[in-house]
């Protein structure tokens, strides 16, 4: 059912469903792309994965993720009950409908653009730029969770609120600072003695 | 028939994470502490586009595919 | 053994860069110019550089800094680089075994400044900075003060400390100190310019004495000591069981054992020699003291002069437990950039100190960690370090047959080479 037929079948009210809808989802995978990315960088996986699963599978997500997250913000401005502009899809605070809610959103969307440009120019851009905008995620989570909450009312109770509430602790957790085993399982403990010093700079530049 | 293209390991970038050595474990193996050993000769054709990815895939940037100077 | 291409022209010590006896005030601008006379002027145009140039590359002056690099081809590199470079004077010394970049410095040290600002005239570069260890910089300082005063240089000269570790003095944990302030290494292969925005000329404080004197008394004088293949005169250190330790100057080809009489004979019967430093090779005293002390004559005892360090170990002393020292001071000086360094040689250094100790030490695996380590560092760290284990393996095998019973050849002298923060007994 592609999202005209929906207009046409039950008015705007269909493109503002698919919003509200792709929406709850976003959440859901962004709070899985968040987990996997910082799996990732403590160097777990799951018993019997390969590590580069747990990192090909952040980037996939992340990937269909903007895919979704264009369709939220399409149908989101498509739909005419409310009077978003097109301004606010990329200018943070620009929308006279719920300022700071929708303006939240904005944020966490624009963060994940910058996030995306970047890792797909990684290799050009060098590590140290690459990882300073990659950090930047942390704090696109909390602006979407909290667009989540106040932009509409889906999450206030039932089971949509269990979805958004679940994934903020599930998030809180694979946020915290844990000593990694960042070399692999299948290395030896390190000899005594032995402490790792990573400059403060780098000069990974050859 | 292009120029040989070898593996390199920039060898301050690199944590000893392994996702290199599992995707390319024909030409990249790990010593006792988990840090890659990437194979002398160069590259085979068939197996360029899997060492792209595995360049690609490193999360330190550390792994580079250049040609043999 | 008399091969032409060994036999020295002139053995015996040379005084070139160390002040004879006569000399009065040696440390002081008059007391350098009243024994060497004025600098000359090696600025100019390219063709006055290119002979000047031409005239080192006659000489055959190598780098006095362990690698040998021939200096005429580096010179000649940087004087080609945009934009210009900067001249950085390597007087570190991160060695512990080593002395003869701090004596240098001590007593000449307006020699090495003058070599550094004819290299900067050379290559037309804007500024020398001298990098010297924390012992000799209130001498560098003072000496360069009196060159500002006395307005005797082309080029702003700036001295820096250098930070103590052993890995500081490596080239491009050099320029890494002079342009971040962090003493580590910056990857391999070793370029000649450095990382930042200009390239940089790094030269060890010995090269750009002698490079002094090349540029005063030209090509033909320089190579009247030394062998034909590697001319003039070097400094070395020597350590351990001879009677008077401490710097000489030679002329490179002299046999090791001219060295060890040098510096007054030995004191007790040696069990082994540790040629080149903490990156050289152990030998058996008959195998080497026959030697020219050169890279062409120590090659047949598989080693070679590197840092100019010669110490001889007492039969009282037990060769395994010097390499356990020093391996595990070598492991604790890694820059911990490296994963194969870091830990390789701190899992090779444990199973030494167990070789030593007598607890049982799996040598076929630290045979294979030699091998894994050597190579996959940003710098010659981990390559040195193996280079002088593998080589106390081969010399010191009785010796280890002896410890894996139980016994140790060693009854006294403990602690015969020096290992800062480990006391000496």
């Amino acid at each position: 059912m592609t999202v005209t037929s929906a207009v046409a079948v039950t008015g705007s009210q269909g493109l503002w469903f698919v919003s509200r809808g792709s929406g709850l989802v976003l959440l859901v995978l962004l709070t899985a792309i968040v987990v996997l990315g910082a799996a990732t960088r403590a160097g777990w996986a799951p018993r019997r994965w390969p590590r580069f699963a747990v990192a090909e599978l952040h980037r996939t997500l992340s990937l269909f993720a903007m895919a979704l997250l264009a369709l939220h913000v399409l149908t989101a401005i498509l739909d005419r009950y409310v009077t978003i502009g097109w301004a606010a899809t990329v200018i943070p605070f620009a929308s006279p409908y719920r300022r700071l809610a929708i303006g939240l959103g904005t944020l966490a969307a624009d963060i994940g653009a910058a996030v995306l440009l970047t890792s797909l120019l990684r290799s050009r851009l060098g590590y140290r730029w690459w990882r300073a905008v990659h950090w930047l995620a942390y704090l696109a989570w909390p602006a979407a969770f909290v667009h989540a909450l106040t932009a509409g009312n889906d999450l206030r109770g039932g089971w949509a609120a269990v979805i958004g509430w679940g994934s903020a602790v599930v998030v809180a957790v694979a946020a915290l600072p844990r000593p990694g085993t960042v070399r692999h399982r299948s290395a030896a403990p390190p000899p005594a003695g032995a402490q790792r010093r990573v400059p403060a700079r780098q000069a990974t530049r050859r | 028939m292009t120029a040989g293209l070898r593996l390199r390991v920039d060898p301050i970038a690199c944590d000893g994470r392994g996702l290199c050595a599992e995707l390319l474990p024909g030409l990249i193996t790990l010593d006792d502490w988990g840090f890659p050993v990437p194979c002398e000769q160069d590259v085979p054709d068939a197996l360029r586009r899997e060492a792209s990815a595995a360049v690609t895939a490193c999360p330190r940037l550390a792994l580079h595919l250049e040609p043999r100077s | 053994m008399n091969h032409p291409a060994t036999s020295p022209r002139a053995t015996g010590s040379p005084a070139r860069l160390l002040p004879g006896d006569r000399v009065a005030r040696p440390g002081t601008l008059a007391g350098h110019l009243a024994r060497h006379g004025t600098r000359p002027d090696c600025a100019g145009g390219g063709r006055r550089r290119e002979e000047l140039i031409g005239e080192v590359e006659r000489a055959g002056l190598a780098g006095r800094g362990g690698a040998a690099f021939p200096t005429a081809a580096k010179l000649r590199t940087l004087a080609a680089a945009r934009p210009r470079p900067v001249v950085i004077a390597n007087g570190v010394e991160g060695e512990p075994a080593s002395d003869k970049d701090k004596m240098l410095l001590a007593v000449a040290p307006h020699l090495v400044l003058d070599g550094a600002v004819g290299a900067a005239e050379l290559t037309g570069a804007g500024q020398v900075v001298i990098v010297a260890h924390h012992a000799v910089v209130p001498i560098v300082s003072r000496a360069a003060a009196e060159r500002r005063r006395a307005g005797q240089d082309s080029v702003p000269v700036r001295v820096m400390t250098a930070a103590g570790s052993f890995i500081a003095g490596e080239a491009s944990a050099v320029v890494n100190w002079v342009e971040r302030g962090l003493a580590t290494p910056t990857g391999r292969p070793p370029r000649l310019g450095g990382p930042g925005r200009r390239p940089a000329l790094v030269q060890n404080v010995e090269t750009l004495a002698h490079l002094a004197l090349i540029l005063r008394h030209g090509a033909t004088w320089f190579t009247s000591a030394g062998t034909p293949d590697e001319p003039g005169s070097m400094l070395v250190t020597l350590l351990g069981a001879v009677r008077r330790p401490g710097v000489y100057e030679i002329g490179i080809g002299t046999p090791v054992s001219g060295l060890i009489e040098l510096a007054g004979g030995t004191t007790a019967p040696l069990s082994a020699l540790l040629i080149g430093g903490y990156f050289g090779t152990w030998a058996e005293p008959d195998a080497v003291l026959p030697l020219p002390f050169s890279s062409a004559g120590l090659a047949a005892a598989g080693a070679s002069p590197g840092a100019g360090v010669v110490a001889a170990l007492p039969s009282t002393a037990c060769g395994l437990a010097e390499t356990a020292r020093i391996t595990r001071y070598l492991a604790g000086s890694s820059a911990g950039q490296c994963g194969p360094c870091l830990f390789g040689l701190h899992a090779i250094a444990g199973q030494l100190d167990r070789l030593a100790a007598g607890t049982g030490c799996d040598l076929a695996t630290v045979q294979r960690w030699l091998g894994d380590i050597t190579g996959r560092g940003a710098c010659r760290h981990p390559d040195g370090t193996a280079l002088m284990v593998a080589s106390a393996l081969r010399v010191f095998r009785a010796e280890a047959r002896l410890h894996s019973r139980g016994w140790c050849s060693g009854t006294g002298a403990a602690g015969i080479l020096p290992v800062p923060g480990q006391a000496r007994s």
